[in-house]
């Protein structure tokens, strides 16, 4: 090429950005603010929402809040007085925003028994199968993700059909099948209603295979794309071995995308827990919840909501960070 | 498309026919309720044996195929037709509504999934409609942010502003280039979507969420098998096994779909 | 490790380089045969796929997954690189052999510090005792002529500007002493200034006694510091020799077409052609589009104002070309934006045939727009890719309405005058070469009846000997219908070829304009010196040499 000013995109993107001046540079702390502030701006919307539903439910506020629990006059007016029901609807809003503020969600009238202590005794629960369950989905998908993505073709294409086919298991099913066969028919685990560490197993590991599988795929081929990048071949051009190549240079490559992953992962697993909570007959907020939505239980249906948007949000916020330390690029700059 | 995919090709069109005409497949009554033979097990009369209240499980599966592809279906053109308009709007609007839906589907987007279902089904009322709905509710903010990335990513495309220089109205290079171009990754994300929210929808049913009873509902009848599990195991495969299939035929059809829409565009 | 003396420190003879495919074996490299001699450069230059990258990389075991190495002789320093496999090889790589790999960003692990990536040949080879290694690396990037290299190394490969991070790429190769350093296409992404560094650098190492082997597409970057020089034409080399000789007069057609592409005709020198003359003496041209004081700012988040073109007035007559030249940055490209009116100007204006665009609206505005158009350095992107050639060309004339069978007749014309055969008409862009896509761009270009075409860097994505036939085609079409061009490029040997006058950007401003023989042969302004300074060169002598077309 004839007289040559290369053009660079990176020095393109520099120039326009004034990157190198430091401005715009990200600490861990202003971070950590910046997502709390977001954070409690989306969990303000959501409290918001379920303002606004429980106005435009049919009926009044005070007998949405009752559902349909036989409770006499004097309940009804305590009911009143305390969400401020008489008061006008930006007052009511305030009144109820400070009490969500504060972690009063309330009592549940068909439950007969406040919300919170219903919510604290299900909690731990559900916590332990989410955590077992993104546990097992770790080491299964990193394995997994590791051995296949070593191979052949035709070997890849043949993992990547057995992690479809496991995708598209229901996990309720899963759980079925995996109590038919491992319970009633070998009887290695203890069936249903267990709390024991055995009665985790099955649980988890219908939870978790589905998420795996996806898991793994992404860490495959995250794997093979940083394989091809240029500094591979650099790396190995300097004479350092194969394993040193993958364990320093390649693998956090391929962990970035696994990452904010597995966060996503974690936060719907709440959700998903609570079908494997009732295959099972598992303690936890999945029974809590559906039964709250089965007698129209609002105050427990709200605070689960909130609460499950809490950690939802919380792990969202932790995946950043864990992208901010493996991930020098993201601290530099705004978006 | 190649050979491996003909058999998927060739289930979902038996999956469409069975929904669309069920009387095609069998002639069995799916809620003739025979009580002298709860829970046979497969026989030439009843291939795949009967459930709890002796109903014929083939029958079922073949009648359960509608409800039970239809709320994942209609939750997925739901959200695609709910999630292009807000993410239409928002890229087009100007800056103070993109800020206001775009955090407004961050607030959808920070409560799980299924407790989402649960909050529209305790509002609206149990039933297959509102399965729908809340599975759309879920799905929409998905379709949202790709339709207004895509329209974004497009208004600044080179051949945008190209076919700007030959004189077309706005309206005209919106139509000829923005529209169709974005069509392809937003339809790739619905088929992405629409296996997992067949899944989802049989997770709905099989807590009781989904179409009242008696209806068949692979999902549903699933859920019935619970109780006999040590007694008998047809119940609690065959409709799993049922979708499964549909599952991973709209997968491997899916994919297929975008990675030819994909090579279009790269 | 002593060296054994004596002999060649890399001898090759009869490479071969064969990679099976899916379609058969595909032949990379088809029996090449060089030496390299201790503290000698080595270059071996060839276009994008010649087979030269893999060449280089065969003698460090890394000619890629699946290749099949075959050769009469295969020696660095006496040994027989045939028999080496495996394990072996490591204590080649890195210690013997240092290795510089284009596109430093992406060659250095972009998620470990610079120093760690420095760092990683002295622990391999266990170069220094473990605690010294800190302190080797701040002496060897210090040495690479990195400023304060204590803060450098703690900081990440995107924290630094491109010819940085090529100075810590190569601090890295060097750190442990190797007899042989391997640099493919080494200042490719940098600007021309930080590419003379660069290349200072290296020669600096041969001073060392460090034998370089380098690998180009560009001959300007080779006659800098080459010794010997082989030149690559799908799998084989063509020509070689002493730089020099091959420089000056090259006997391949191939070596011919890279010499020329590097020495840049002047406009109208091209051999075989009547010198046509700008169309009417400059400034005495009927003017088609004129710049007023434009300025153009855009805002940053968080970080001020970013001033884009700052005061920038230009004329462009029926006709000529105008060449706009700059480094990244520089603000050519928004320059061009301004021009075809898809940026509104913070101040100034542009008049297109006398008429200013602001005071065009609604469909007066949008027919105006037909009157300039664009070719982007990119053609692919410029594509709707769902359209085929065919419809890509009727476009422009489906937007005025042009009926059916007149569009046929235009559609068969403007491939004839871009030279492409009507056969392309029904295939995708993306079918099509790099140099067909381009063609097929100017065609759709002209499709409108433009007074006035914006070239943003049309060539730059293209091997030389492409680039030669664009450039024809661009000027055969100016002489055939009168077009004028904006021509944007950092390119000066293209802007030379092409240009009437010439306009000189840097940070935003027009730092000097004129005529073309005048700002190229007298620069006034120090910046032009220094970017006519920076293209490297063969000697003043070589400049006259014409050098043929392939």
């Amino acid at each position: 090429m004839a007289g040559v000013l290369k053009t660079s995109p990176a020095g393109a993107a520099a120039a326009r950005n004034g990157r190198r001046s430091g401005r715009g540079r990200k600490t861990l702390v202003r971070l950590v603010l910046v997502r709390l502030a977001a954070s409690a701006g989306v969990l303000w919307g959501a409290v918001t929402v379920t303002f606004v539903l429980l106005q435009v439910m049919p009926g009044s506020t005070a007998d949405v809040l009752l559902a349909r629990s036989a409770v006499g006059p004097e309940v009804r007016a305590a009911i009143i007085a305390e969400y401020g029901l008489d008061d006008p609807l930006p007052l009511q809003y305030l009144t109820y925003l400070g009490r969500i503020v504060r972690g009063e969600f309330g009592e549940s009238y068909v439950l007969r028994r406040p919300v919170w202590d219903e919510i604290a005794a299900q909690l731990p629960g559900t916590l332990l199968l989410v955590a077992t369950t993104l546990l097992a989905t770790a080491v299964a998908a990193v394995v997994h993700g590791v051995v296949s993505a070593n191979r052949r073709a035709w070997v890849r294409s043949l993992f990547a059909s057995a992690e479809s086919l496991v995708v598209a298991l229901p996990p309720f099913w899963l759980g079925l099948l995996l109590l038919t066969v491992f319970s009633f028919t070998l009887h290695w685990f203890p069936a249903i209603g267990s709390s024991s560490p055995a009665g985790l197993v099955l649980p988890t590991a219908a939870l978790a295979a589905g998420p795996a599988a996806v898991v793994a795929g992404v860490l495959r081929e995250g794997l093979l794309r940083a394989m091809d990048e240029p500094f591979v071949v650099t790396a190995r051009a300097r004479g350092i071995g194969e394993a040193a190549l993958r364990l320093r240079h390649v693998l956090r490559h391929a962990l970035l995308p696994v990452t904010t992953l597995l966060g996503w992962i974690a936060g719907s697993l709440i959700g998903g827990a609570v079908i494997i909570e009732i295959v099972f007959s598992r303690q936890g907020i999945g029974r809590l919840a559906l039964s709250a939505v089965a007698n129209k239980d609002m105050p427990m249906v709200i605070a689960v909501v909130l609460v499950t948007a809490v950690a939802f949000v919380l792990v969202t916020i932790a995946v950043d960070i864990l992208t901010w330390v493996i991930d020098p690029r993201t601290r530099d700059a705004g978006r | 498309m190649p050979r491996s995919l003909w058999p998927w090709t060739a289930v979902l069109v038996v999956l469409a026919v069975m929904a669309a005409v069920p009387s095609l497949f069998t002639g069995i009554d799916p809620d003739a309720a025979d009580l002298n033979a709860p829970l046979h097990p497969p026989s030439a009369e009843h291939w795949l044996g009967t459930d709890q209240n002796g109903r014929d499980l083939y029958a079922r599966i073949v009648y359960g195929a509608r409800p039970s592809l239809l709320i994942g279906t209609g939750a997925v053109l739901l959200a695609l037709a709910a999630g292009v308009v807000i993410g239409v709007a928002a890229a087009q609007l100007g800056r103070v509504a993109d800020q206001v839906l775009s955090r407004s589907l961050d607030v959808v987007l920070s409560v799980p999934g299924l407790l989402l279902v649960f909050l529209v089904v305790a509002v609206l009322g149990p039933g297959s409609g509102t399965a729908a709905v809340g599975l759309a509710v879920v799905s929409m903010p998905g379709f949202a942010r790709v339709a207004r990335s895509e329209v974004i990513r497009l208004r600044s495309a080179q051949y945008v502003e190209a076919a700007h220089g030959f004189g077309w109205s706005r309206a005209q290079v919106v139509a000829r280039h923005v529209l169709p171009n974005a069509a392809g990754p937003v339809l790739a994300l619905a088929t992405v979507s629409l296996g997992a929210m067949i899944v989802a929808s049989s997770s709905l049913s099989f807590v009781g969420l989904g179409p009242r009873p008696p209806t068949a509902e692979w999902g549903a009848m699933l859920s019935d098998s619970r109780e006999f599990l040590a007694l008998a195991w047809w119940p609690a495969v065959f409709p799993g096994v049922a979708i499964t299939v549909a599952v991973l035929a709209v997968t491997f059809v899916g994919q297929h779909l975008n990675r030819r829409v994909e090579g279009r565009l790269s | 490790m002593t060296p054994a003396g004596g002999g060649p420190l890399v001898a090759v003879r009869d490479l071969t380089v064969r990679f099976p495919t899916r379609h058969g074996v595909v032949e990379a490299v088809r029996g090449v045969s060089f030496r390299v001699d201790r503290g000698q450069v080595v270059a071996i230059v060839g276009e994008s796929g010649s087979g030269k990258s893999v060449t280089a990389r065969s003698l460090v075991g890394l000619a890629g997954e699946g290749a099949r190495v075959g050769a009469a002789e295969l020696a660095f320093d006496g040994a027989d690189l045939r028999q080496v496999r495996g394990r072996a090889w490591r204590a080649l790589r890195g210690r013997r052999v240092g290795f510089v790999l284009q596109d430093a960003l992406g060659s250095l692990d972009p998620l470990r510090r610079v120093g760690a990536e420095v760092a990683e040949p002295l622990r391999a080879h266990r170069i220094v005792p473990g605690r010294q290694v800190d302190a080797e690396v701040v002496r060897l990037l210090g040495e690479a002529g990195i400023p304060a290299p204590e803060s450098r190394a703690r900081q990440y490969p995107h924290q630094l500007s491109g010819g940085l991070r090529q100075r810590a790429l190569i601090a890295s190769a060097l750190a442990a002493r190797p007899d042989l350093l391997i640099a493919d296409e080494p200042t490719t992404a940098l600007d021309a200034t930080v590419q003379r560094q660069v290349l200072a650098l290296l020669r600096e190492r041969v001073g060392d006694g460090t034998a370089v082997l380098l690998i180009s597409h560009d001959l300007g970057v080779v006659a800098e510091i080459a010794d010997h020089v082989y030149v690559m034409k799908d799998g084989r080399f063509v020509e070689d020799g002493p730089a020099a000789a091959v420089l000056e007069s090259p006997s391949h057609p191939h070596t011919k077409t890279l010499v020329g592409a590097v020495a840049g005709h002047a406009r109208g020198a091209r051999p075989g052609r009547v010198s046509p003359s700008a169309p009417e003496a400059a400034g005495t041209a009927r003017e088609v589009l004129r710049a007023e004081g434009l300025v153009k700012r855009y805002t940053l988040p968080g970080r001020g104002e970013f001033t884009a073109v700052e005061d920038v007035s230009v004329t462009v007559g029926a006709g000529e070309t105008l060449g706009v030249v700059g480094e990244s940055g520089s603000g050519k490209t928004t320059l061009g934006r301004l021009l075809m009116g898809l940026l509104e100007p913070d101040a100034g204006r542009v008049l297109l045939d006398g008429r200013p665009w602001d005071g065009l609206r609604g469909p007066e505005r949008r027919a105006a727009r037909r009157g300039v158009q664009m070719i982007y350095q990119h053609p692919l992107s410029s594509f709707d890719p769902r359209y085929t050639a065919r419809q890509i060309l009727e476009e422009p004339l489906r937007a005025d309405r042009t009926p059916r069978e007149e569009r046929d007749r235009r559609v068969a014309l403007l491939l004839e005058h871009v030279g492409l055969a009507p056969d392309v008409l029904g295939r995708r862009a993306r079918e099509l070469s790099g140099g067909q896509r381009q063609r097929l761009a100017i065609a759709r270009a002209l499709a409108p009846g433009p007074q006035v075409i914006v070239c943003d860097e049309p060539v730059s994505a293209l091997d030389a000997s492409i680039q030669a036939q664009v450039l024809d085609v661009l000027e055969d079409v100016q002489e055939r219908l009168g077009v004028a061009y904006v021509f944007v490029s950092h390119d000066l040997g293209v802007i030379r070829r092409l240009s009437h006058r010439v306009v000189v950007m840097k940070d935003g401003r027009v730092v000097e304009s004129g005529e073309m023989e005048k700002v190229f042969d007298h620069p006034e302004h120090p910046y032009t010196k220094a970017l006519i300074d920076a293209v490297p060169r063969f000697s003043s002598r070589f400049r006259r040499v014409p050098g043929g077309r392939a």
